[in-house]
């Protein structure tokens, strides 16, 4: 039995959705302790949703050396105290923006071993599976270490109810902060849209979008697709100046693992694959019957996507009413 | 300003990875690049010291001894000097690796910066940056896409998801991985290459950098090619009738939607 701590990410008052699969990631095959680490103030309504997904213990972190909202390295440390407190044997996480941060800073300030960006874990004979070379390759890394941090690739792994008995404790911490850096301000987005990585669904524009406008045809299904569905960005898009970088996918772009990956207008880049490969169901939408991405999709639509997508939003939109 | 920027010799990510053995790759038929990321750090280098008109850009990589190209290379693109710290492995562990990165700066200077990239392409650790900051007693920032240095600070951008950015101030000397966004990277000018062919490079062995032992804590057991897509279902016909089907498939077949 090992005892699992997972950092729950809470976005707008709830628990993101994609913590669930690291929940269960951290469940294993059954038998493990595990430990939901809270560090906002919380609401209550995520008790019951951790509960469900095999949380055992609830642990609020509470800083009493500093405000972690401005300083990442003290987070990372008033985390690394929660996981000494609790004699936690490995700490999962999301290979969101903030996991792959916070995770690397632990690991460092610990100076124990960290793998980023899982796609498998296996607690019983703590190896774990990730890319190598840009998505070509999978990896299996054995964890020889009595501690180590893993973040998880959102979506990665399916999610799985396994409901338990909780209880919530709070821990305060006493880490002071180290004074290294200072979030001084954070720019919010204009769109306020999905975040791609953490996204369900993805439908991507290519070149042939041909104008930012455009996109709205995307958005536009992105809406009907469901309320989880971002919309990407080839690199030649965003390069053509019709998409801004935040919204590209690929190997210079974001690692996105949704259910689903809608494909409109491209040619399947190796690149452009680095990013989206380990997708669930990939659909493909490209004039060009010889097109490479049809060698590598799981459904593939030969015809205009100028045709195709506007169709797609209307016939989701029939059925949906 | 003395900026160091560490630069790992990697495989082009366009090139065919050629499985040998359970868990190492040909490194000898495939094409080997600067880590695309690295490379957003050294031309935000090469353009403060371009824009201070003073300073020296040292390109420091830890490689086999075929990474003296991505030396060059880095030289080629404005670095005026490089450091090679050679080892066996391309598959080094990141605690190993930052500590022979900040070995091999010490002994050659002091840094008012030093970049790294967000992440290297053939292991995708994402975390030597981390380490080296840490060993350093320096601050890291990752992913930065906007710098300025004002006043001994360095302000940074770092994207948080769906386009919205955090600002962060840190001292100097820091640690800062660069990405995309943060600038162009120039292509290198055949002047430049043949230039860079003259400009020095310290050569050192890893095991000349007294660095104290360490059991590697995370063992690559396999390296597999990733399972390929194959034989794609194609939908045919009139649109609507194909969008239904997709519809259908996705609902009922799959269970995406
Ligand atoms: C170091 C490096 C890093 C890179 N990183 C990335 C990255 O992160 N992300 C990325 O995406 N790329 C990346 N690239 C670029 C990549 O190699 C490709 O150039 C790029 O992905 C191509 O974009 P595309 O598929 O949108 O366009 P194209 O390659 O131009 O393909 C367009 C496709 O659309 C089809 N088409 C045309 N009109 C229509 C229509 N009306 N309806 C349907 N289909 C149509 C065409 O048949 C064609 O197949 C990188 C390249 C390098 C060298
Ligand atoms: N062997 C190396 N030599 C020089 N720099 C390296 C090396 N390994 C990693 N780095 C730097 O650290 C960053 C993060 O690497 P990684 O932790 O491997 O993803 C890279 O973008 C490089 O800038």
């Amino acid at each position: 039995m090992a005892k699992v701590g997972v950092l729950i990410e809470i976005e707008n008052g709830e628990v993101k959705e994609t913590e669930f699969s690291v929940l269960t990631a951290a469940c294993g095959d059954g038998g493990n302790e595990v430990f939901a680490i809270v560090t906002p103030e919380n609401t209550d309504a995520a008790a019951s949703v951790l509960a469900e997904y095999g949380a055992n213990k609830i642990v609020h972190v509470v800083s009493q050396g500093g405000d972690i909202k401005v300083s990442p390295d003290l987070e990372a440390r008033v985390l690394a105290e929660a996981v000494k407190k609790f004699e936690l044997d490995m700490l999962l996480g999301l290979a969101s923006a903030k996991g792959r941060d916070l995770f690397a800073r632990m690991a460092a300030f610990m100076d124990v071993p960290l793998v980023s960006d899982c796609t498998g874990i296996d607690l019983d004979t703590k190896t774990v599976r990730k890319s190598h070379f840009s998505g070509k390759t999978v990896a299996t890394l054995k964890l020889e270490s009595e501690l180590f941090l893993c973040t998880i690739r959102p979506n990665a792994i399916e999610a799985r109810k396994t409901p338990v008995q909780t209880q919530t404790v709070i821990f305060e911490a006493l880490a002071a902060d180290p004074g290294l850096t200072k979030i001084i301000d954070v720019k919010e987005s204009a769109g306020g849209n999905v975040d791609l990585t953490e996204a369900s669904i993805i439908i991507t524009g290519g070149r042939p979008i041909d104008s930012s406008e455009n996109y709205k045809m995307l958005d536009e299904c992105a809406a009907q697709l469901g309320e989880s569905t971002a919309v990407g960005a080839s690199r030649a898009a965003v390069d053509a100046g019709f998409a801004p970088h935040s919204m590209q996918v690929g190997q210079t772009g974001k690692t996105v693992s949704p259910k689903l990956y809608i494909g409109c207008g491209l040619s399947g880049s190796v690149q452009h694959f680095a990013g989206m490969k380990t997708s669930k169901v990939i659909v493909a939408i490209n004039t060009d019957k010889d097109a490479p991405i049809f060698a590598k999709c799981d459904y593939g639509i030969i015809a205009d996507m100028f045709d195709v997508v506007p169709m797609l939003t209307q016939v989701l939109k029939e059925q949906g009413e | 300003m003395q900026i160091y920027v560490c630069v790992k010799h990697v495989p082009d990510t366009a090139a065919n990875i050629k499985i040998t053995g359970n868990d190492s790759f040909d490194d000898t038929t495939c094409k080997f690049v600067i880590n695309p990321y690295d490379e957003y750090g050294l031309e935000e280098a090469v353009q403060l010291v371009e824009k201070q008109g003073q300073g020296e850009v040292v390109a420091v990589t830890v490689g086999k001894e075929a990474a003296m190209a991505s030396i060059r290379s880095a030289m080629a693109l404005g670095a005026h000097r490089g450091i090679l710290v050679k080892t066996d492995s391309q598959f080094l562990s990141s605690t190993l690796t930052a500590r022979a990165l900040k070995a091999a700066i010490e002994q050659d200077g002091a840094p008012d910066i030093i970049f790294t990239g967000k992440g290297s392409v053939d292991t995708e650790g994402f975390q030597t940056q981390y380490r080296l900051a840490a060993a350093m007693d320096m601050a890291v920032v990752n992913e930065v896409v906007d710098l300025k240095i004002d006043n001994g600070q360095a302000i940074v951008e770092k994207e948080i998801g769906s386009g919205s950015r955090e600002v962060l101030k840190m001292k100097l000397p820091c640690v800062i991985g660069a990405t995309k966004g943060l600038n162009i990277p120039r292509y290198p000018k055949f002047p430049d290459i043949m230039k860079a062919k003259k400009k020095p490079v310290k050569e050192t062995d890893i095991a000349s950098l007294g660095l104290e032992s360490l059991p590697d804590r995370v063992e690559l057991l396999n390296l597999e090619a990733m399972p390929e897509r194959s034989d794609a279902k194609m939908l045919e016909g009139d649109v609507k009738e194909t969008v239904t089907e997709l519809i259908r498939i996705l609902k009922e077949d799959q269970k995406v939607l």
